[in-house]
């Protein structure tokens, strides 16, 4: 069925795909995503931030393992610098999804300013969410829909962030124990969830281990030898699988 | 330059934006850019997403191995364990990343309530 045919689209539908958008953040997802931020707010009130500063954060960033890896660096006392190239490196994934997420959310009139504003809500969840549930909205109405979806996803998780600060100073260490496993276990299955191809999984084992022994060897460039090292050998192996024997 | 470098009430914040937003929005940027520019099965692309995936499974590596605060009394067995229970139960149970996050969290605490 063709949208095209609408004249324009009404300020009434608008509202209404962005309320279905919004009520997709209360999903699955959604739900551990918000688990992952209880996580977050426990490291970020480690690292020292203030409860302001670590819902700015999660503004700002929108990327999880952004906000971690910037977390882990001030803890170990890493500067500007050597935070920021982290912190870019962890990100370059957000190129490939945003590529991938534009042309399904893209209208035949939507604005370019209203892709790339709408780009900031990309992360992990909005993309899984939204790459399976986009197809069964109106194309007029998919850059509604999905600020929908990724701006309450923000804002929910900055409330979350919020409430956390103020009650996990009265948490029992078993529950702040249980807490931080959260994180690395949410992002430990979605990532192999959301893998195209074998390459990606097995990069993923290797830069598990990696990353630990890089830790030991060479602090403060561990990351980027996870990154450089694991992606390249993963890459060959899949170069070398693909070719005929 | 780090954190606690400049004693003003903005710094953390420029800190974030300049660190964090800075580096973290161009590659959204350039994902609308490069838009319908690039196929999605461009050969490069699995190099990136190979790269990015290990890691990111790094920084996993290392939140396990190194961790802060309650987590570290946890002892590095039971931490390597629960997250095997819990990514394992995952494989098994029709990919759920809840069922994962569940039984990982299960394996975790009983591990400490019961001193592990």
């Amino acid at each position: 069925m063709s949208t095209d045919l609408v004249p324009g689209p009404d300020h009434t539908s608008r509202v209404t795909w962005f309320l279905r958008g919004a009520a997709q953040a209360v999903s699955v997802p959604g739900l551990i995503l918000w688990t992952a931020h209880v996580g977050f707010a426990g490291l970020a009130q480690e690292a020292g931030l203030s409860v302001v500063q670590a819902m700015f954060m999660v503004a700002a960033i929108w990327a999880l393992p952004g906000m971690v890896v910037m977390l882990g660096a001030m803890m170990s006392g890493a500067g500007l610098v050597a935070i920021a190239f982290a912190v870019a490196l962890s990100s370059i994934r957000l190129t490939p999804m945003v590529v991938a997420l534009v042309p399904e959310i893209k209208g035949p009139r939507t604005r370019p300013l209203t892709l790339y504003l709408l780009a900031h809500f990309v992360a992990v969840t909005s993309w899984v969410v939204a790459m399976q549930t986009v197809r069964d909205v109106p194309r007029d109405m998919r850059t509604s829909y999905y600020a929908g979806l990724g701006g309450i996803l923000v804002v929910s998780n900055m409330v979350v962030v919020g409430l956390v600060y103020s009650v996990l100073d009265s948490l029992p260490p078993l529950v702040s124990a249980a807490l931080f496993l959260l994180t690395p276990m949410y992002f430990l299955t979605s990532l192999w969830g959301s893998a195209r191809e074998e390459a990606s999984h097995a990069a993923m084992l290797l830069g598990l281990v990696i990353g630990p022994v890089m830790h030991r060897l060479a602090p403060g460039f561990d990351l980027l030898a996870a990154g450089v090292i694991g992606g390249t050998l993963a890459y060959a192996l899949h170069r070398f699988r693909r070719r005929p024997a | 330059m780090i954190l606690g470098a400049v004693d003003a009430w903005w710094w953390p914040y420029a800190f974030i934006l300049i660190a964090g937003w800075a580096t973290t929005y161009p590659w959204r940027f350039l994902g609308v850019f490069i838009g319908g520019r690039i196929r999605e099965d461009a050969e490069i692309l699995v190099f990136v997403r190979a790269l990015a995936t290990a890691l990111v499974a790094g920084v996993i590596g290392n939140f396990v191995c190194y961790p802060s605060g309650p987590a570290a009394e946890a002892s590095l067995l039971l931490r390597i364990g629960a997250m095997a229970a819990g990514f394992a139960t995952y494989l098994l149970w029709r990919r759920s990343v809840l069922a994962g996050l569940l039984v990982g969290e299960a394996v975790f605490c009983l591990g400490l309530y019961f001193g592990g």
